[in-house]
């Protein structure tokens, strides 16, 4: 992989066609399309450029308790947040600023919604239906799997229909999957394939998954998807990407229909205005809607492309549901980090009373010996003893639960707080409804039959009241037709705004229980699509 | 079972220290990158060494050999390449043999193994949480204990004693996660 030196210059680019926001997925994807297709694209991203370089040391980091340096650099007055409502929301350890955004501490996972989650209102008479349906996304789909370099097998039964195969083939079941896949067997559970974001086999400039084992939060060889593969390819298309610049507000013109400038601040405290044709805002779930409050106006006090009053509303996140336990027999687990059998037989829903679940068969449970050994009390052939007894018989389910929108969870800003350039940080308020408690039950009942039919000693659960975000922020600029009700419309531009996009699942009306960045993907690609269209 | 070279590079390799093969040409990119700290590259000496291979003996298992071997070659890069955690861990050796000499009147190579043991457990380390800027046995534990521990522990031939021959932090787990128990 090619090391890009950080960007010094950090003065606005004249005649800029598209000025983006964010050089996370979504915003490297719409930027290389862009520039691919000949137009002046500049990036403005808050984070730094982390060095290729550094990615082992990280994982020790990671690896080794006692050192608490962030592994991505989050936290301190730059990211200072509120978490308000019921839940503790831990918005740092949920994001990653830099180049690449989160796509650095992903874990990787790929799936396309299904054809009812567009049409939940209709089929279901619950939450909101999406203005596409999985037909209209269908070709984009197929392209987000190829720049993603997705490795997947055809062998899921659940799955929407699809043309095509996978670019890469899949990882190949794990030794531990097929104990899990005699318990589903006898339980009618039926088991599939885990489309994977990291190459299979070699693909141009990255390496096959080497099995690091330490995918989330980070993978040393490369081998994982993250976007600096869209931003290094953005650049070789002439794109200009400057890191370490956050955007303070977006300004518009007099008549309220375009956004002129985005005005960043870069690490000397300079202040620029970047003008371009087109806006695309593609921040994350928090930072977009928080951007586009911080840029209320005369004409627009409650902020920019708020006319419906949904920015910041219906903020969505995935729960995590999980049974683990231990066999009395060798279940092979930590050698690599990532997930190679799921289920989505319990994904559709058969009813209103319930939403969506994704079950997963991990790979990683338990501690390694290291784990075990650097928090031991114990030293020599007792620490050794100790580590035969603690590691190797884990085996554990995890899932992905639904949680559909309500307008009571939000990001706004806290006007009481500021973060290190004066503006009033994002407060996160974020709680549980009933029916999101319900599927969390109906998921540990899943994963505690099958655990049992394994044989296993159940030792923990995580259920509604120990469940946490899976870090997907989805919802606050819901996409729609009316703009009573949405933010941006079906190719995501804004209906307040008429050359400012918005990139990311904050333009997803309801989210699944897929995680999300296949989705985000497919989506950037369509809006580049329609962006590319109006220059 | 016995430690090698290979192990302690492997270990390397999960620490991301890639150069270890005596002399490396520097990175011309860094001439230009961080400020200059004003303290001197750390040196590893003879003593330092054999305190730690002295550890060690405590730390690993009896049935790992060539342990003096695989220290010195785990070590050694790490105070080179990383000069802010070398100067750490020289700290933490002399914090080490500070408590020897005060509690015992010996460096910590030079007591009996059995003597060895209990000054850990006298020094608190056994329990103590370890932490980079923290109180003595703390930083023995973050510094001394829990690095040459990870050192062998997350190196293949290491985990390979609890059945896990690819560990986090070792390239290789793509092999060997099909396979099932031996």
């Amino acid at each position: 992989m090619s090391r890009v030196q950080s960007s010094q210059d950090r003065t606005p680019t004249e005649n800029a066609d598209v000025c983006i926001v964010g050089a996370g997925p979504a915003g490297a994807i719409v930027a290389d399309r862009l520039a691919a297709a000949g137009h002046e694209v500049v990036v403005l991203e808050a984070g730094p450029r982390f060095d290729p370089d550094d990615r082992e040391e990280r994982m020790e980091t990671h690896l080794r308790p006692g050192d608490d340096t962030p592994i991505w650099g989050m936290g301190g007055p730059r990211d200072a947040y509120t978490s308000g409502g019921d839940r503790f929301y831990p918005l740092n350890a949920a994001r990653v600023k830099g180049v690449g955004g989160s796509t650095l501490h992903w874990q990787g996972m790929v799936m396309r919604l299904h054809e009812q989650d567009f049409r939940l209102d209709s089929e279901l008479g619950i939450a909101e239906d999406w203005p596409i349906d999985y037909a209209d996304l269908r070709p984009y789909y197929a392209a987000a799997e190829e720049a993603l370099a997705v490795a997947g097998a055809s062998d899921n039964p659940f799955a929407p229909p699809r043309e095509q195969p996978h670019p890469l083939p899949a990882f190949p079941p794990s030794y531990s999957d097929s104990l899990f896949a005699e318990a589903c067997e006898e339980l009618e559970i039926t088991t599939h394939s885990v489309p994977n974001a990291r190459n299979s086999e070699p693909t141009d400039g990255e390496s096959a998954c080497v099995g690091y084992g330490t995918c989330r939060p980070i993978c040393p060889s490369g081998a994982k998807y993250h976007a600096l593969r869209h931003v290094d390819s953005a650049q070789e298309e002439g794109a200009r990407v400057i890191d370490e610049v956050p955007v303070q507000k977006l300004e518009h013109d007099e008549s309220g229909e375009r956004v002129t400038a985005a005005v960043y601040v870069t690490p000397e405290g300079e202040e620029y205005r970047q003008a371009a044709e087109e806006f695309v805002l593609a921040a994350g779930g928090v930072e977009t809607p928080r951007l586009l409050l911080l840029s209320e106006s005369e004409q627009y006090p409650d902020g920019l492309a708020n006319g419906s009053g949904a920015v910041g509303r219906y903020f969505m996140d995935h729960l995590f549901a999980g049974v683990g336990g231990r066999l009395d027999e060798r279940t092979r687990q930590k050698h690599v980090g990532f997930n190679t059998t799921e289920s989505h037989q319990f994904y559709d829903r058969e009813d209103a009373s319930r939403g969506a679940i994704k079950l997963e068969c991990l790979n990683y449970a338990g501690p390694a010996p290291a784990d075990i050994a650097m928090g031991a009390e114990s030293f020599g052939d007792d620490l050794l003893e100790e580590i035969r007894a603690g590691y190797g018989n884990h085996v554990a389910m995890g899932a992905l639960v639904e949680q559909l929108p309500r307008a009571e969870n939000r990001v706004t800003l806290d006007r009481s707080r500021t973060d290190d350039h004066g503006n009033p940080v994002p407060e996160v308020v974020w709680s549980l409804d009933e029916r999101t408690r319900r599927t969390i039950e109906r998921a540990n009942e899943i994963q505690r039959a099958v655990l049992e039919e394994m044989g296993a000693e159940i030792e923990w659960v995580v259920g509604p009241d120990s469940t946490g975000p899976a870090y997907h922020h989805m919802g606050t600029t819901r996409m729609g037709t009316d703009p009573e009700s949405s933010v941006v419309d079906p190719d995501l531009r804004t209906h307040d705004l008429g050359n400012l996009t918005i990139g990311g699942s904050s333009t997803f009306v309801t989210g699944g229980a897929m995680n999300p960045t296949l989705t985000i993907a497919a989506l950037s690609l369509r809006a580049a699509d329609a962006i590319e269209s109006r220059l | 079972m016995q430690l090698t070279r290979r192990d302690a590079l492997a270990a390397l390799s999960a620490a991301g220290i890639g150069s270890v093969a005596g002399c490396s040409a520097p990175d011309a990119d860094s001439w230009d990158e961080g400020e200059p700290s004003g303290d001197a590259d750390p040196e590893l000496g003879d003593d330092d060494l054999e305190t730690l291979v002295a550890l060690a003996g405590v730390l690993y298992p009896s049935e790992v050999e060539n342990v003096g071997e695989f220290v010195t070659e785990w070590v050694r890069p790490r105070v080179r390449e990383r000069p802010e955690h070398g100067r750490g861990m020289l700290d933490a050796v002399a914090t080490l043999n500070e408590y020897a000499e005060s509690l015992e009147g010996a460096a910590y190579a030079d007591l009996d193994a059995g003597t060895r043991e209990e000054l850990l457990s006298y020094m608190a380390v056994d329990t103590a949480d370890p932490d980079p800027d923290g109180d003595d046995d703390q930083r023995v534990r973050y510094y001394l204990v829990n690095d040459l521990l990870f050192g062998l522990y997350a190196s293949p031939t290491g985990a390979s004693l609890a059945g896990l021959e690819n560990p986090p932090g070792y390239p290789g787990g793509t092999a060997s996660y099909q396979r099932g128990p031996e």
